[in-house]
């Protein structure tokens, strides 16, 4: 590659060498923060986001920040040396050539840019999107941390599916806010907003505990998200019935995954059972929250899943696999919730401020 | 101009198919049946991609794949969509691409994704698996390691008959 290939700087010009402390300018919180409605944060974000993209050289790094998700890729340079150069075949990516003029935020997932939510829907994604989202971040926490390196993996890979239908819902949910003054990302709805903002059930908060806490709560979860993305393919609502369809077959495997290892650690030493047992003890004051209906879902005939009508399908799937466990469904009363009118359980805070404070931080920072 | 169209969405297409998954280099998209669609309006062509799996990461990846293998070839404006809808199955792996995987040392998905679930029967949550053949020395005599792999679309197995580990593409 020649240096022409290169004409505007190389590659280490657009990672100028310093500390991290260069890079980010220092402020508190509160800088980070200027008071004002969210709209304005919102804005603020975007525009550091452009800034910093015009300052740097582009390459192709600059393509892929974590929310320039549909991007329109303009390359005004790209008539003369590309084509000499892919004649020459030298180069795959002639990455120095593409500018990425304009990064629309997040058009990806969904496919239908066309379609926005209707207030109610957008409630209703923002429900299942920060279920997925609260249990993705959750399950994160256990890479390098599991039983066993095989256990890093499978968690680490449910918590990315759970992260992708977390992006596609709560980018369903932001289209509600678009063309108003108040336009989000789903960055904005994961990172900016505060905990009375979160809809997610007190099941997929609660702690990871030990390994056996965080089975029992895989296991309800994903059979709950098994009965829940079953039901919601038959959703009117295009969009909903599209994540649906794609979530239904991950959340399967999921559902296997939690099963297999309720089975082995039930099945286990004296020691494993008596933890499997009391962990589903613990979670299972959560679960009747998650079959609650909601003031909502009388608005959302024939679009959501009625959370009632989940339940059979959640017993039959939980009986079998307690029968051959030898299992007893716990004897335990019901907590009383809240998380989807904004009450979450006492961890939640300290989960939110883990999960955002780098955004919140060092707004639009790209890594 | 009908036909100047259509050989400009022929020859897009080409390069689009061209791209690779960057996980596994021996796959073009167009043989995992991510690349969807190609279409050109006025100047623009837009590329529709699919997810393999929601939450993918290698989908950012093929994305700028695509626009930098347009771009390269004169296309000056391109938009890359995705869609969820249809979504994507191992189904739609090309033969060709089942091939260049057990060539690589990946065993390809074993059975229709279709099949395979109506062999499941209705709800059970307890799962059929089937024998999958060892990509180095066919065998049926393998055994899973662990259900999931390096990548969120494979699981890793090893071959009782020649001892080697390898990864599965799972069926999905």
């Amino acid at each position: 590659m020649t240096d022409s290939a290169f004409p505007r700087g190389s590659l280490s010009d657009a990672f100028p060498r310093g500390s991290l402390s260069d890079a980010f300018p220092r402020g508190s919180l509160s800088d980070a923060f200027p008071r004002g409605s969210l709209s304005e944060r919102s804005e603020t974000k975007r525009v550091e986001r452009g800034a910093q993209r015009r300052d740097e050289t582009p390459t192709e790094v600059q393509a892929s920040t974590p929310s320039g998700r549909s991007t329109r890729f303009v390359s005004p340079s790209a008539r003369s040396t590309p084509r000499e150069e892919a004649a020459r075949g030298e180069s795959k990516r002639p990455a120095p050539h593409v500018t990425v003029d304009e990064v629309e935020l997040a058009a990806e997932l969904t496919g239908d840019t066309d379609t926005t939510a209707t207030p109610a829907v957008a409630e209703y994604a923002l429900w299942l999107g920060d279920d997925a989202l609260i249990l993705s971040q959750q399950l994160g926490g256990w890479i390098a941390h599991a039983p066993e390196l095989e256990e890093d993996v499978a968690l680490g890979n449910i918590a990315l599916d759970l992260l992708g239908h977390a992006r596609s819902l709560l980018h369903y949910a932001s289209t509600a806010w678009a063309g108003t003054t108040d336009g989000r990302s789903e960055d904005d709805l994961a990172y900016f907003r505060d905990e009375a903002d979160f809809r997610s059930a007190w099941l997929f908060e609660q702690p990871n505990g030990d390994f056996a806490q965080t089975i029992a709560r895989q296991l309800t979860a994903s059979a709950y998200m098994f009965e829940l993305y079953s039901a919601l393919r038959a959703s009117k609502d295009a969009t909903l019935a599209a994540v649906a369809e794609k979530a239904l077959k991950e959340v399967d495997y999921h559902r296997d995954h939690a099963v297999q290892w309720t089975l082995r650690l039930a099945g286990g030493t004296e020691e494993s059972r008596r933890r499997i047992i009391r962990a589903l003890r613990d979670v299972w004051p959560y679960v009747d929250e998650l079959f609650r209906d909601e003031p909502l879902i009388d608005e959302l005939g024939g679009i959501a899943a009625r959370p009632s009508t989940l339940r059979p399908g959640f017993d039959a799937a939980i009986a079998a696999v307690f029968t051959e466990a030898e299992l007893d469904i716990p004897d335990v009363s019901a907590s009383s919730g809240g998380g989807r009118r904004g009450r979450h359980f006492p961890t939640m805070g300290h989960l939110l401020a883990e999960m955002q404070v780098l955004a919140r931080q060092h707004p639009g920072a790209s890594w | 101009m009908v036909t100047k169209t259509t050989t400009r969405r022929a020859h897009a297409w080409a390069v689009a198919a061209t791209v690779t998954d960057p996980e596994i280099p021996v796959l073009t998209i167009e043989d995992l049946g991510v690349l969807r669609d190609v279409t050109i309006d006025h100047e623009t062509v837009i590329v529709t991609l699919t997810p393999t799996y929601s939450g993918c990461p290698a989908l950012d990846a093929m994305r700028d794949d695509v626009v930098l293998a347009l771009t390269a070839v004169g296309f000056d404006d391109v938009e890359v969509r995705t869609t969820l809808s249809p979504a994507w199955t191992t189904d739609w792996m090309t033969d060709a691409g089942k091939q260049k995987l057990r060539d690589y040392g990946i065993a390809p998905p074993h059975a229709r994704a279709a099949t395979l679930r109506q062999a499941q029967g209705a709800q059970g949550p307890v799962r059929l698996q089937l024998a999958v053949k060892c990509p180095r020395c066919g065998s049926l005599d393998t055994r899973e390691v662990a259900r999931f792999g390096s990548t969120s679309c494979k699981a890793l197995f090893e071959c009782r008959a020649c001892l080697e580990p390898f990864d599965h593409f799972k069926v999905l």
